[in-house]
């Protein structure tokens, strides 16, 4: 059975598109046929972070207007077997995006795939109520800054009432929380909210902690999702929660200032790897 | 781990940035052209097929379509699968 993974969180900017091409990329390196949807219609990045933009010809809404065939428009990835990516259109706004061409999409895509992720834009309008409307579990991706956590406190909401599995009252969407761009040094300093308040507010399941990490920046800037970039900590926290995600019992990493830094790294380095 | 990395990052990398540059420079050259106007290519597609159509039957399921955006030129593949004697032809575009 296919499982639909959302990726939201409310607020824009936390890590989505990064979270979601890097578990996308995870599960497919573990042997999972994924599928990584980009509903983020009118703004479309997964394409840039994927590294497939060249390679777009047709997105999701020429899909649901009937102008081009699901299989023509999902774009294979060529670094791991059994990843695709379906663009988002950067011509059209999410009004073209409807509820049965989107149902359709998935039902069509669950005959294919193990995991079909949803990379959702912001808001918790439109976009993002298409993005999880389908789902069976979602990854909420949070910062550990005030109006991060509150945005993600209103999304768990959204999805609890909105999405499919609440209106047939089905078994309730399975709720996981990443918390991403964590910098252990200023949570040290009291300067960012610690892990413990976090999962103390939002009080769901914590999936993986990301830390802060200049390798992200370099991953979009090469288009190759971060979980490929294994030296860097970044890349390592995602795999681990690829790996718990598919029940391995991975111990959290990279949460304390100590361990990340040896003596030359608090000597010369002052910034995260 | 702080080893390694401290003498690891002093060894200049290619630097992403000029990577970034050169990818962004080229999607937007594309972009900016089909900005304004119509996305043509699901008509290019259809006229194309079209006019194979009338020569041979064909699967719509079994048509790809292939771009790869480039600096100075694009290439736009079309690959037809002909149904009948079971082995599949492509014809380019
Ligand atoms: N762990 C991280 N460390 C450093 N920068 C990050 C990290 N995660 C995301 N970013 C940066 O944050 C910005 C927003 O990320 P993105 O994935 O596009 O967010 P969203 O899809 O939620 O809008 C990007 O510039 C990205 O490079
Ligand atoms: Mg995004």
């Amino acid at each position: 059975m296919a499982q639909v993974i959302t990726v939201t969180s409310g607020k824009g900017g936390v890590g989505k598109t990064t979270s979601s091409a890097a578990f996308a990329t995870g599960l497919a390196q573990r042997g999972k046929r994924t599928v990584v949807i980009d509903f983020d219609v009118g703004l479309r990045n997964l394409d840039l972070i994927m590294g497939v933009e060249r390679r777009v010809v047709f997105d999701i809404i020429n899909v649901i207007t009937g102008e081009a065939k699901l299989n023509q428009a999902l774009i294979k990835d060529k670094r791991v077997d059994g990843l695709y990516i379906l663009p988002a259109s950067q011509t059209r706004d999410k009004d073209a995006l409807t509820h049965e061409g989107v149902g359709k999409i998935i039902e069509e895509l669950a005959k294919e795939f193990d995991y079909i992720l949803c990379d959702s834009p912001a808001g918790i309008e439109r976009g993002a109520l298409h993005a999880l409307y389908h789902a069976d579990q979602a990854i909420v991706v949070t910062n550990p800054e005030v109006s991060s956590v509150r945005d993600s406190d209103r999304i768990l909401g959204v999805i609890q009432s909105r999405s499919k599995r609440a209106e047939e009252k089905r078994e309730p969407v399975k709720q996981h929380l990443l918390l991403t761009r964590y910098d252990p040094v200023r949570v040290e300093r009291g300067e960012m909210l610690k892990l413990d308040d976090v999962l103390e507010i939002l009080a769901i399941p914590l999936l993986g902690v990301i830390p802060e990490s200049e390798s992200v920046l370099k991953a979009s800037n090469s288009g190759n999702p971060v979980i490929l970039d294994n030296e860097s900590t970044a890349g390592q926290a995602y795999a681990d929660a690829v790996a718990r995600f598919l029940g391995e019992d991975k111990p959290h990493r990279f949460l304390d200032t100590e361990k990340k830094k040896g003596l030359f790294g608090r000597l010369f380095g002052g910034r995260a790897a | 781990m702080s080893w390694l990395n401290f003498f690891r990052s002093q060894k200049p990398e290619a630097p992403s940035a000029s990577a970034a540059k050169d990818r962004l420079q080229i999607i937007l050259a594309h972009e900016r052209v089909s900005r304004d106007g119509d996305d043509f290519l699901p008509k290019l597609q259809k006229e194309l097929l079209e006019v194979v159509a009338r020569y041979v039957k064909i699967d719509a399921d079994k048509v790809k379509v292939d771009l790869e955006r480039g600096q100075g030129m694009s290439t736009l593949a079309i690959g037809v699968e002909l149904p009948g004697n079971g082995t599949a032809k492509r014809s380019a575009a």
